[in-house]
């Protein structure tokens, strides 16, 4: 017999629905979907618009509560959202008033740590993501990439023991979203925080993880998880490497040829890179 | 193309290159245009009662002439401070009472249900209606002028407040949750800041409200004020005064309305994109 997950995982899902009722009928955004994730995993979440995959990471968050099944952080059962599990959205989500530090120091403040302390791991997360001469500077004089930096460093400071990841890249451009994913990838290696990361784009999603989550919409499913046995640290070497092409073909594959007949006509994904075009933006 | 081509992110100079320079070039002052139809009004003025035929119309020296007589006894000092005095109470009331109200429609489903159809109500009427009735419930007095511009900017003021409760972006809430914030903290720290921007709009249009109401009632029945020096003046013919009061009304709210543009743009200068 397996050791009970319980124990082992530091995520654990299981059975878990969500469905939302309107006025239209019921939306099953997510189906009854189990997956355990062990402590210092980094997984990624790819799958067509509607696939539930930010839905689950909102249960893991405890911003949503699921309809059905439960979810467990660290064998308890989510009941909200906590500082344990830090969130990095895909729209910066950070505070526009408050400077890059200030908003490092946002999490801080509400565990009443005192001014020095704050300021002193403030900077620290700040070094951590480069941003150490930006302390002062207000969101609306950072690029977009700094900005996600601020956030990422906001997240770290108040030391989660898993971060959550909702397509944070999506809106940086190609050349600065490598550039940051090798940050995270060097950030991840010095923390060994348990990673979960929703992405669009399958080089992203195959580069950054040690198992890739491939899920289906309507309802929303888990229909395949791919390991990733490339060792980290990982570079531009291993993106271009024949190992990496043959993963990525089998993420591409199940991202695309599962009941791709059956919605390609409904829901078109323009927003998944095709391997030609992201290939070349790795150069 | 973008700086991040470079692999060493902790390079400030990469880092510095990246960053985003806002107003990188003043724009060419306005002023000499300002000046410019300064003189071209007050000369159409001036051109439009010297070619009338109605005596009545007063040209610009007369105008001037008279409001240096109403400065000189002291006429016009003691009728604005009076006005000003009213509207100040009015709309200092009338906000402080218009942001709580604002907060606790934009946060509790309660208080949004018990004072929202009021609110949306009143809205409808206009300030200046209400005045017969004030005048005969409180008199003439400052009491009931205070109520009237207490209303008007109280209307203005808490809708907007309330709409900027709405808006703060949910993102920017779960932001603060996920970071360990309670209810508390999210409303002094995110809901607060967020919505002050709409807050300044609404202060803003409650002034301009607050002062319309003032002058109104101050021409309908008041022992003081610049509505009552222009009804005063009215009984005489004396056009020049009338329209001293009238520069003067403008005047005094056009310098309030700046002083609470520079406060906005002092308290929110950390927006994006101007509310």
């Amino acid at each position: 017999m397996n050791t009970p997950p319980v124990n082992e995982a530091a995520i654990s899902i299981r059975n878990a629905s969500k469905v939302y009722s309107s006025a239209r009928g019921r939306t099953v955004s997510l189906d009854r979907v189990s997956l355990d994730i062990a402590r210092g995993e980094f997984i990624t979440l790819v799958g067509p618009s509607g696939c539930g995959k930010s839905t689950l990471l909102n249960l893991i968050g405890g911003l949503l509560m699921p309809s059905s099944g439960e979810v467990l952080v660290d064998g308890r059962a989510v009941t909200g959202p906590g500082p344990d599990r830090g969130v990095i959205f895909q729209q910066y989500a950070l505070f526009p008033w408050l400077s890059a530090r200030q908003n490092v120091e946002f999490g801080l403040r509400i565990q009443g740590l005192g001014a020095a302390e704050r300021a002193e791991r403030a900077q620290h997360y700040l070094r951590l993501v480069g941003l150490q001469d930006f302390g002062d500077a207000l969101p609306k004089e950072l690029s977009g990439g700094m900005k996600q930096r601020c956030a990422i460093a906001r997240a770290y400071a108040v030391n989660p023991s898993l971060l959550l990841m909702d397509e944070p890249f999506g809106a940086l451009d190609a050349l600065t979203r490598v550039q940051m994913q090798d940050d995270l990838l060097a950030t991840w290696q010095q923390e060994r925080k348990t990673v979960v990361f929703i992405t669009h784009d399958v080089d992203e999603a195959v580069y950054l993880a040690s198992r890739v989550v491939v899920m289906s919409p309507r309802p929303g499913r888990i229909s395949e998880i791919i390991d990733v046995p490339l060792p980290y640290p990982r570079d531009d070497e291993l993106r271009l490497s024949p190992a990496f092409a043959e993963i990525r073909a089998r993420v591409w594959r199940g991202v695309h040829h599962k009941e791709g007949a059956a919605h390609a006509t409904t829901v078109p994904s323009p927003a998944i890179d095709s391997p030609t075009t992201s290939s070349q933006g790795d150069n | 193309m973008t700086p991040a081509m470079t692999h060493s992110t902790s390079d400030p100079a990469v880092l510095a290159a990246e960053i985003v320079t806002p107003e990188s070039e003043p724009p060419a002052s306005m002023l000499p245009l300002y000046l410019a139809t300064l003189l071209l009004g007050l000369g159409l003025w001036w051109l439009a009662s010297a070619r009338s035929a109605n005596a009545l119309v007063p040209s610009p020296l007369q105008v001037a002439v008279a409001g240096w007589e109403l400065v000189r006894d002291g006429t016009l000092l003691a009728n604005a401070t009076a006005s000003l005095g009213r509207v100040m109470a009015g709309f200092v009331l009338g906000v402080a009472l218009a942001i709580p109200a604002g907060f606790l429609m934009g946060w509790y489903r309660l208080a949004r249900g018990l004072v929202e159809p009021w609110v949306q109500f009143m809205r409808t009427v206009p300030p200046l209606a209400l005045i017969p009735l004030v005048i005969v419930i409180l008199g003439i007095g400052e009491d009931a002028k205070v109520f009237v511009i207490f209303l008007a900017s109280f209307l203005a003021c808490v809708l907007a407040t309330y709409q900027g409760v709405r808006n703060v972006d949910s993102t920017l809430v779960n932001a603060a949750r996920v970071l360990g914030a309670g209810d508390f903290t999210i409303f002094r720290r995110v809901v607060v800041p967020a919505s002050t921007p709409f807050i300044f709009v609404g202060m803003r249009v409650a002034l301009g409200s607050a002062w319309a109401t003032l002058v109104a009632s101050e021409l309908i029945a008041a022992p003081t004020g610049l509505g009552r020096m222009m009804q005063v003046a009215t009984q005489f013919l004396q056009t020049d005064r009338i329209v001293v009061g009238i520069i003067m009304i403008g005047l005094l709210g056009f310098l309030m309305d700046r002083l609470l543009l520079w406060a906005e743009r002092r308290l929110t200068a950390w927006q994006e994109v101007r509310a």
